[in-house]
């Protein structure tokens, strides 16, 4: 427990010593800011197209979705980096290129949290009710007029909460891109310990890490009141500013009765719980 | 460019394989077994506590689990390996006490969720027959709420499973770690990183499809 | 016939014909040979015990479901399927979607947009598939807001709005689309009774002043009534009785008609 009483006793100095280091850290919070941003980007995009793939007609097309998005998530995030960052190199003409560290992480985490993603839009476009697409049939609309201007837009609102979630995953997954060279927060923050000690040291790259969650969360949330207000369930941004502090996976509005029919729809957006890994 | 380099040689692949599936393999499996118990445990134990502990104790355990769930277990096991080691000399067993403890938070929730899926009234007729609280838990509540939960168990159980290459920052030979030594060893690791790959593909894609049938059984 | 516009029927060819059509859910049969045809501006009533396969009818002219086997025309245009040199053959989906346009549909779940508010469910279909400017259409869409009652909600959104108010809004947006054709599915069976009157009144309304040609299904018999011409009674998938709606509900001379109407009267 020494640990603990030096991390009392040296907390003056050390902070002292982050505030020194604190170009360096910053570098490593903007390196993990944008790979966790790109990365997202990227998985959106996956999402979209791989997620729509999953639902098309043609069973080659489904097929060929259907082999990517278990691909990516069945060979594992670390796997995948290390595949982008040690084998490729090794390939012959025309592979065999070295990847810059920053486009390997962004890849990885893109490819892998984006075959999740996939999954959860193909389920939320699925969940939304059978009646908006007779009604879409019924007023004559084309498939994908009614797809974008109709059906994404409510299975938006259903696909944020685990969206968000695994915004947040796609975060804590890329503290690994130390291992191919990409510097980090937790990189950078690994460099204080040898002069602050393991508590401080730690104790910090895991606070900065959960405010960057937080950050997520919030602009998720943001998201995700807007979007069910636009399809009229629940108030607007400006009345209900307080539930953007709410935790992810937490009860919104507090009742048991709400949290049955979030279950019932996160459920059916096709991931475990609330939009984990599985 | 390495003009050496072919896409594919089977006297790697076949020299990495047994020590991929017997050693790697192995502790992969192993961790994510034990550690997918411990968070079967606690995360019921965490549940239950929230559910009915006040809440000067509620907020503090709610925040705790908040924390670890939105934290990088990278960090986590780093941490924890550094702390620990000068108390137990198996870096394996702390990985695998992390993993756990990491995914009890994701396992509590879900609990939770089968929890308050039981119906009001299930409570209350229980309360009706005077049936004590633990026997409610035990007897009423759980058997219930661990029906509903199971499929989501089951997905965070893969997911651990895919989760444990995490374990190379603390040099625990799991399968990637064991790919990755091959690789640095012999300058060579297309093969050993492609088979780790596959091998857990081969292992979770079955086990995904099973559970996702469990799901429809349940349904 | 222009290329745009919807099948219409005139005296000697039917608005709507079923010719044996046969539909299929799995090995169950849900209508089997069924023949009949609606003349234009025609209002048939189809009334039976739930399961004989009324809502299929509708659900098979508005090509939600998929024809099993025979053929149905609007207009004398074929619809799902056509017979080619002896062989039934699919029609591509952009066409039934062009004979569809004059078909308008009022669901039981009313079926609005939630991510649109009134004015933008009613405006969609006619701005994008009649080509309507955004003016024209919603110089309508008001005009038959009045007319429903609901112009005074037109900047709302479904989920704020009652179940009568909504499907009010729902008879609105099929009517925008100037059908030749509208097919009432149990539109007031998901209402409230206290709900019930005021989308029946509007329908009666309509039903008045317009010849437009309509299907419908309903269990309101006093409705059925007063707006019908024509009553058909199903059971098991066929045509069982069928008359005037005088008729059919004062004397029925089926047994199982008798015994329906009892039970729901």
């Amino acid at each position: 427990m020494d640990g603990v009483i030096g991390f009392i006793q040296d907390l003056g100095p050390n902070l002292q010593l982050v505030l020194e280091r604190m170009p360096m850290i910053l570098d490593g919070v903007f390196i993990t800011l944008l790979a966790s941003v790109l990365g997202a980007a990227l998985a959106l995009f996956i999402a979209f197209a791989f997620g729509l793939a999953l639902l098309a007609k043609n069973v080659l097309v489904r097929g060929v979705a259907r082999v990517f998005v278990e691909f990516f998530r069945g060979t594992s995030l670390v796997v995948q980096l290390f595949w982008l960052a040690f084998v490729l190199p090794q390939l012959p003409y025309p592979l065999g290129f070295q990847l810059d560290p920053l486009l390997v992480g962004v890849l990885a985490l893109g490819l892998n949290y984006g075959a999740y993603a996939a999954e959860v839009v193909r389920g939320s476009i699925g969940s939304v009710p059978t009646g908006q697409y007779e009604a879409i049939s019924a007023l004559s609309l084309s498939p994908a007029r009614g797809m974008f201007r109709i059906v994404i837009p409510q299975a938006w609102a259903l696909m944020l909460p685990s969206l968000s979630n695994l915004w947040i995953q796609l975060l804590k997954g890329s503290a690994i891109v130390g291992t191919v060279t990409l510097y980090d927060l937790f990189f950078q923050v690994e460099q204080l310990r040898d002069r602050t000690g393991t508590w401080f040291a730690y104790s910090f790259a895991l606070l900065a890490y959960y405010l960057i969650a937080w950050l997520i969360v919030i602009l998720m949330n943001g998201l995700e009141i807007r979007a069910k207000h636009q399809i009229g369930r629940g108030p607007a941004l400006k009345d209900s500013w307080r539930s953007l502090f709410r935790a992810p996976g937490s009860t919104p509005g507090g009742g048991r009765s709400a949290r049955v029919v979030r279950d019932r729809s996160v459920a059916k957006a096709g991931t475990a719980g609330e939009g984990g890994l599985a | 460019m390495n003009p050496n380099s072919s896409w594919w040689d089977w006297d790697h692949a076949a020299a990495v394989l047994p020590s991929l599936l017997l050693d790697g393999f192995k502790i992969t499996v192993l961790a994510t077994v034990l550690g997918t118990l411990i968070a079967l445990v606690l995360g019921l134990i965490v549940a239950i506590i929230r559910r009915s502990s006040p809440p000067l104790i509620n907020a503090p355990v709610t925040w705790v689990v908040e924390f670890i769930r939105m934290t990088p277990l990278v960090v986590q096991l780093v941490f924890a390996n550094l702390v620990l080691s000068q108390y137990i000399n198996s870096t394996l067993a702390i990985g695998i006490c992390v993993l756990g403890v990491h995914y009890t938070t994701y396992m509590a929730e879900v609990y939770r969720a089968g929890i308050d899926s039981v119906p009001t009234g299930q409570w209350e007729a229980a309360t009706a027959l005077s049936l004590p609280r633990v026997r409610t838990w035990r007897a009423v509540v759980i058997p219930q709420a661990i029906r509903n939960t199971l499929p989501a168990l089951g997905n965070y159980a893969i997911s651990m499973f895919k989760e444990t290459p995490f374990f190379v920052v603390i040099y625990i030979p799991e399968l990637v770690r064991v790919a990755q030594n091959y690789g640095s060893h012999n300058f060579r690791y297309t093969e050993a990183i492609t088979l780790a790959g596959l091998i857990f593909l081969a292992a979770s894609y079955p086990t995904s499809l099973l559970i996702r049938r469990l799901e429809k059984k349940l349904a | 016939m222009p290329e745009n516009t919807a099948p219409t029927g005139t005296a000697d060819v039917p608005h709507i014909e079923f010719r044996d059509v046969v539909k299929k859910f799995g090995d169950n049969t849900v209508l089997d040979n069924l023949n009949f045809t609606v003349s234009k501006g025609e209002r048939v009533t189809l009334i039976g015990p739930s399961g004989s396969g009324k809502t299929t009818i509708l659900r098979l002219v508005m090509t939600l479901e998929e024809l099993s086997g025979g053929y149905i025309h609007i207009g004398g245009t074929p619809l799902q399927y056509q017979e080619q040199g002896g062989k039934r053959v699919r029609i591509s989906d952009k066409r039934r979607r062009r004979t569809t346009t004059g078909i308008g549909m009022v669901f039981q779940h009313f079926n609005l947009f939630p991510n649109m508010t009134v004015m933008e469910n009613i405006v969609e279909a006619p701005i994008n598939v009649m080509g309507l400017k955004k003016a024209e259409a919603e110089a309508k869409a008001e005009a038959l807001l009045d007319k429903v009652g609901m112009g005074w909600k037109k900047d709302a959104r479904p989920n704020e709005l009652s179940g009568g108010q909504q499907q009010r809004i729902a008879i609105a947006r099929a009517l925008a689309m100037d059908p030749e054709i509208l097919l009432l599915d149990e539109v007031t069976s998901a209402l409230d009774p206290e709900l019930v009157g005021e989308v029946l009144a509007v329908l009666k309304d309509i039903a008045a002043e317009t010849d437009i040609s309509m299907l419908i299904v309903t269990h309101e018999m006093q409705f059925a009534r007063d707006v019908s011409d024509r009553v058909m009674m199903f059971d098991q998938g066929s045509v069982i009785e069928e008359g005037l709606p005088d008729k059919i509900f004062s004397e029925p001379e089926n047994q199982r008609t008798q015994d329906f109407l009892r039970a729901v009267l």
